[in-house]
């Protein structure tokens, strides 16, 4: 009788711990080697055949396809620069350079990856629409309400995240620091609303 | 009490294996994984263009709203696949996932250098079968060897601009994926 409790207690402990840290690292996108440069996460690795089982799982969850490695490098960014949450209800700009690249867009989906829907039908930037002022610094006001230059609509949504994809890039797995890779920044430059 | 105790401990150890084996099996599992979406839409061994995402509806999640996108899910069983894609006037890459999504390989228009991206895609087998003088002949020929026998194999062409997604797509319109 003491065995049958005893293999009962295991098994319930083991499969509220397996099972509750599989959901965990699913949910929470615990994934491993990620290139941190500003507020901008990107997985170099998740391109390649070395993609850590982690990153396969969630990957396979929510229904993606990777970026490869020989095309580009994706980066994601769900906070600002001093690490708020992106809101949609507020002004936010993103200013800098970036990396060298062939091409970049920047792009801005909900959480779950989908577009957010706006009077404009602009979901994002490639790098050749981009207005830039002489020192070939570019801003991007994201704003539920219209800006003038480079307007990125928010819809007005809770929470967004921006995306900032690098095609035919140098950047990759050997990227170590923020020195190889200049960033834009993310500030919030209003009250929101 | 001790006796207890070790019996979480063991719990704890057996916990442990189901997370590894959840997570390493999740891949194979997954019933909504990228493969999954798009074998409604995609035939196998030949091209397909995804429709655009929209704010209402997105095959895949994350898909860059400033590429024309199209897919092939390929099956090498009966022999090796002849792949065509010509190239779009801004940026044009093509990047092989296996059938559980692991991208292995990936080729832009820069790398490739000509008026289209043109390679075989076959298993590490078949190209063992190859004969010797025809790959000395073929050395041009780029080889790209795949570690499953399905995958999907996924062609973006860049619309720097929203007017040019129309010559973005057609050059996808005219890739191909075919069975040799």
């Amino acid at each position: 009788m003491r065995l049958l409790i005893g293999l009962l207690l295991s098994f319930v402990v083991a499969a509220g711990i397996g099972l509750g840290s599989t959901w965990y690292a699913l949910t929470q996108n615990l994934s491993f080697g990620a290139l941190e440069l500003g507020p901008w996460k990107g997985y170099p690795r998740n391109g390649t055949v070395g993609i850590d089982p982690y990153a396969r799982a969630v990957i396979a969850r929510n229904g993606e396809l990777p970026v490869g490695s020989g095309d580009g490098v994706a980066f994601t960014a769900a906070a600002d620069d001093s690490g708020r949450a992106l809101d949609g209800r507020c002004d936010v700009a993103v200013r800098g350079t970036t990396p060298p690249a062939r091409y970049f867009t920047i792009t801005l989906y909900t959480l779950s990856g989908q577009l957010v829907a706006n009077s404009l039908d602009r979901h994002g930037f490639t790098s050749q629409e981009l207005v830039r002022d002489a020192s070939g610094e570019f801003e991007i006001m994201v704003s539920p309400r219209a800006r003038p230059g480079n307007w990125l609509p928010t819809g007005g949504v809770d929470s967004y995240v921006l995306m900032l994809r690098f095609y035919d890039t140098s950047l990759g797995v050997a990227t170590r620091a923020g020195r190889e890779a200049p960033m834009p920044a993310i500030r919030l430059t209003r009250v929101c609303q | 009490m001790i006796r207890w105790l070790l019996w979480i401990a063991g719990g704890l150890v057996l916990g442990g294996i189901v997370h590894l084996t959840t997570i390493m099996a999740l891949p194979r599992t997954a019933s909504r994984d990228a493969y999954a979406r798009l074998a409604s839409l995609v035939p196998v061994n030949g091209f397909a263009l995804l429709p655009a995402p929209t704010s209402e509806s997105s095959i895949l999640p994350f898909m860059d709203p400033a590429f024309a996108v199209a897919a092939c899910r390929y099956d090498l069983a009966k022999g090796p696949v002849k792949l065509t894609v010509p190239v779009s006037p801004a940026y044009t890459s093509v990047t092989f996932y296996t059938r559980y999504d692991v991208a292995y390989y990936a080729i832009n228009d820069r790398a490739a250098g000509r008026r289209s991206i043109e390679l075989d895609l076959m298993t590490t087998k078949q190209r063992e079968e190859l004969p010797d003088d025809e790959e000395v002949t073929a050395a041009d020929r780029l080889i790209v060897e795949s570690p499953s026998l399905t995958g999907v194999i996924v062609a973006r062409a860049l619309a720097a601009e929203p007017s040019l997604l129309s010559a973005a797509t057609g050059a996808l319109r005219a890739a191909q994926c075919k069975q040799q």
